[in-house]
């Protein structure tokens, strides 16, 4: 009788440099409980943002499925999909910072970046988001600037505090 | 001044706390090091905690004989000046003449008029110090309590009326009760960090400036319930928070304090920060609860209540960071001590947050039965912009706006509740008469649909519609067109209050209809008329509000 040959399953695409560091990064953190979140932090951190590419890895890792890697990463807005421009300016638009002239300063915020709220300019120099609170709400309006905090920010300010960063 | 080997070292605290980092706490230490050599100086600098009085920030303090004489606010530019006119000569600094010059920090009106038993070190140490945090009364709670049965300490708790000071003011001597009588082979202990209201930083504040209190709050907590794993969830717009919490973890561990045995008992207690990631939801506790679990952050039905069925499935004590920062306090002066603070069943006291459009914005810790005219006013100096106040947004995003005629009333969650409103988690947002209330009535609606998870319809779709609503009342082109409206954006809270299994779409009517009750003007209507209606929305809200703690811990 002629043997049947079993189809071996088809092998793993070889990961991509940046697949085997999110592999390295999702086993440091794979055994601790709850380790999803970790995991983003830890990916986001060392690129920026959660690459597409990072999910089937992180989800393998995990053993769970690609969708609710997905699900997680899209539902927090910490996490990004993509790559924030090289100054990542979220200014707070909540109650407290609006009532020190928030909106106002995400008006001027955008004519000093050149590009609108929730956008990147398009030479990716620099992203604007809104934030909702970083308690400073004594001291506002507050922005941060590449993860830094800063307070009783001015429209000067805002121009010293982002010009000295763009290229 | 000279550098003469006879001088003593003059002590200066500069805080660390990230308000004041972010006005340039940072560069003056820098630029003080600098002076301090060209001059030689003989001087340290300690990066303490906040004071809480953040119009002074960056908040320069010189030790002298006579206690800290501070120096505020101080640029980098001001500091030849305060070093020529002798701001840094102990025997001197008390009583020079200099802009800047406040004299005895203690004796501030501001600090005087607070009764700060949680926030009693706040801004007097060097967060990270573990001798000055023993030095100042540290570790006497815990202490006492390894010395005690876990169910003498719930009592204590119990007895002292302690309730949950993130929003829901739920008693957490019956919570910790609960987890304790619970069957589980793992039982765990979360602080709910995730301090996402606007116009709030008591948490971050005690992380940064007293982490070793939460941590002791905790470890008491564990020593309750027998909890061996805890995990602080700290927001990730708090990195100076994450940053010194995990340190001080580290350092409580090393010394003994948590780890392996708590306090010198055989209990073992591990402590851990989560980092969150920005989703305000994630602040509701079984949302929480998902975020640490490594899901999506959406919130559970309840019950099971997480006291039974919580952290993957085990007994979990929720608290907030306040609440679990207040037992220390109760452990070391007793139950009755903290009780006789406060009113009725509000007893202790509350770090309230005075925030937004306000003079002198800061951290005010005061019993319950404080009025908000007091605070801010007679502690808050009015407006910054010197305008007439139109409107004080209290207990966060899902608090009510107070309007004139309830300043007085005695701030307790009793008071706030029978009048629609919230104290929530003691947040203070004054918004002068430039502020448009129909614009803030807006954006509430416009949050919860950034904010809900998408579980309950009323939140994920309603608040959208809300926001369509609110700009057709606006823009309506007549009476009976924005009258029609109105009646709209009312069926539609009371839909979203009685449909939502939390507090983000349960609770965010508080704001609008506040809004619209009590500032009608601004949404086009007649302020005269309407208040029938007014009565209508309050009882909607009361209704909710008595049925259900929702936002909790």
């Amino acid at each position: 009788m002629k043997k049947i040959p079993i189809k071996a399953l088809p092998a793993r695409a070889p990961d991509s440099d940046v697949q085997r560091a999110v592999r390295a990064l999702a086993l440091a953190h794979a055994a601790r409980p709850g380790p999803l979140l970790p995991i983003l932090h830890a990916v986001q951190d060392q690129f920026g943002h959660v690459p597409a590419e990072a999910v089937p890895v992180i989800a393998e890792v995990l053993n769970l499925s690609r969708a609710e890697v997905h699900g997680v990463v899209s539902y927090y807005h910490h996490f990004r999909s993509e790559p924030a421009g090289r100054v990542l300016l979220q200014l707070c638009q909540a109650e407290a910072c609006q009532a020190r002239g928030a909106s106002e300063l995400a008006r001027e915020a955008e004519k000093i970046a050149g590009c609108p709220m929730h956008a990147t300019h398009p030479d990716g120099s620099i992203s604007l988001e809104p934030v909702y609170c970083l308690g400073l709400c004594a001291m506002g309006p507050a922005v941060m600037v590449n993860g830094r905090p800063q307070a009783r920010v001015t429209p000067s300010r805002l121009a010293g505090l982002i010009g000295g960063r763009r290229p | 001044m000279s550098g003469s080997p006879a001088m003593q070292t003059v002590r200066v605290f500069i805080p660390r706390d990230s308000a004041a980092r972010a006005v340039g706490a940072d560069e003056l230490a820098l630029a003080l090091l600098k002076e301090v050599e060209r001059l030689g100086l003989s001087l340290e600098i300690v990066r303490n905690g906040s004071r809480g009085l953040f119009w002074l920030e960056p908040l320069l303090e010189v030790e002298t004989p006579e206690g800290r004489v501070g120096f505020g606010p101080v640029g980098v530019e001001d500091l030849p000046g305060l070093v020529a006119s002798g701001a840094f000569d102990p025997e001197r600094a008390a009583s020079i003449t200099h802009p800047l010059a406040l004299g005895r920090v203690d004796e501030l009106p501001y600090l005087r008029q607070q009764q700060r038993l949680t926030f009693a070190r706040m801004g007097l140490i060097d967060p990270l110090s573990l001798s000055d945090y023993e030095a100042y009364g540290g570790w006497v709670g815990l202490r006492q309590a390894a010395s005690l049965s876990g169910e003498a300490i719930v009592q204590q708790v119990l007895d002292s009326g302690l309730r949950g000071r993130g929003g829901a003011a739920f008693p957490a001597g019956i919570k910790w009760k609960t987890v304790r009588a619970a069957a589980g082979p793992q039982k765990y202990v979360v602080c709910n960090a995730d301090e996402g209201d606007s116009g709030t930083f008591s948490d971050r504040m005690t992380m940064e400036g007293d982490p070793y209190l939460l941590i002791e709050g905790m470890a008491i907590a564990a020593l309750a319930v027998g909890a061996s794993q805890g995990y602080v969830y700290v927001r990730s717009e708090y990195p100076d928070a994450i940053e010194t919490l995990t340190e001080a973890i580290a350092r409580a561990t090393d010394a003994g304090w948590i780890g392996d045995g708590v306090a010198g008992t055989g209990a073992r207690f591990q402590l851990e920060v989560r980092k969150a990631a920005g989703s305000y939801v994630c602040g509701e506790e079984t949302a929480m609860l998902e975020s640490i679990e490594g899901k999506r952050g959406i919130v559970r039905a309840k019950p099971p209540l997480p006291a039974i069925a919580g952290l993957f499935g085990c007994p979990t004590v929720i608290n907030n960071v306040i609440t679990f920062a207040s037992v220390p306090v109760v452990l070391t002066r007793g139950p009755e001590f903290y009780r006789d603070f406060g009113v009725g069943r509000s007893t202790g006291t509350l770090p309230f947050q005075l925030a937004g459009n306000i003079r002198y914005g800061g951290l005010v810790e005061r019993a319950f039965g404080v009025t908000l005219r007091e605070l801010v006013f007679d502690i808050g100096g009015g407006t910054a912009s010197g305008r007439p106040v139109k409107a004080i947004q209290v207990g966060g995003p899902l608090g009510a706006y107070v309007p004139q005629s309830r300043w007085d009333e005695p701030l307790s969650y009793e008071a706030y509740a029978a009048m629609g409103a919230t104290v929530g988690h003691g947040g203070v947002v004054v918004h002068d008469d430039t502020a448009d209330l129909a614009k803030l009535a807006r954006y509430a609606m416009d949050f919860c649909a950034i904010e809900s998870c998408g579980k309950c319809t009323p939140c994920r779709i309603g608040s959208t519609r809300g926001v369509e609503v609110i700009d057709r009342i606006v823009k309506a082109p007549d009476e009976q067109a924005r009258a029609q409206q109105v009646d709209l954006l009312r069926d539609l809270c009371d839909t979203m209050v009685h449909g939502s299994l939390c507090a983000m779409g349960g609770m965010t009517p508080f704001p609008v209809l506040s809004a619209l009750d009590h500032y009608p003007q601004d949404f086009g209507l007649d302020a005269t008329r309407g208040s029938d209606a007014i009565h209508q929305s309050k009882q909607g809200v009361r209704a909710r509000a008595a049925v259900t703690p929702s936002q909790e811990t």
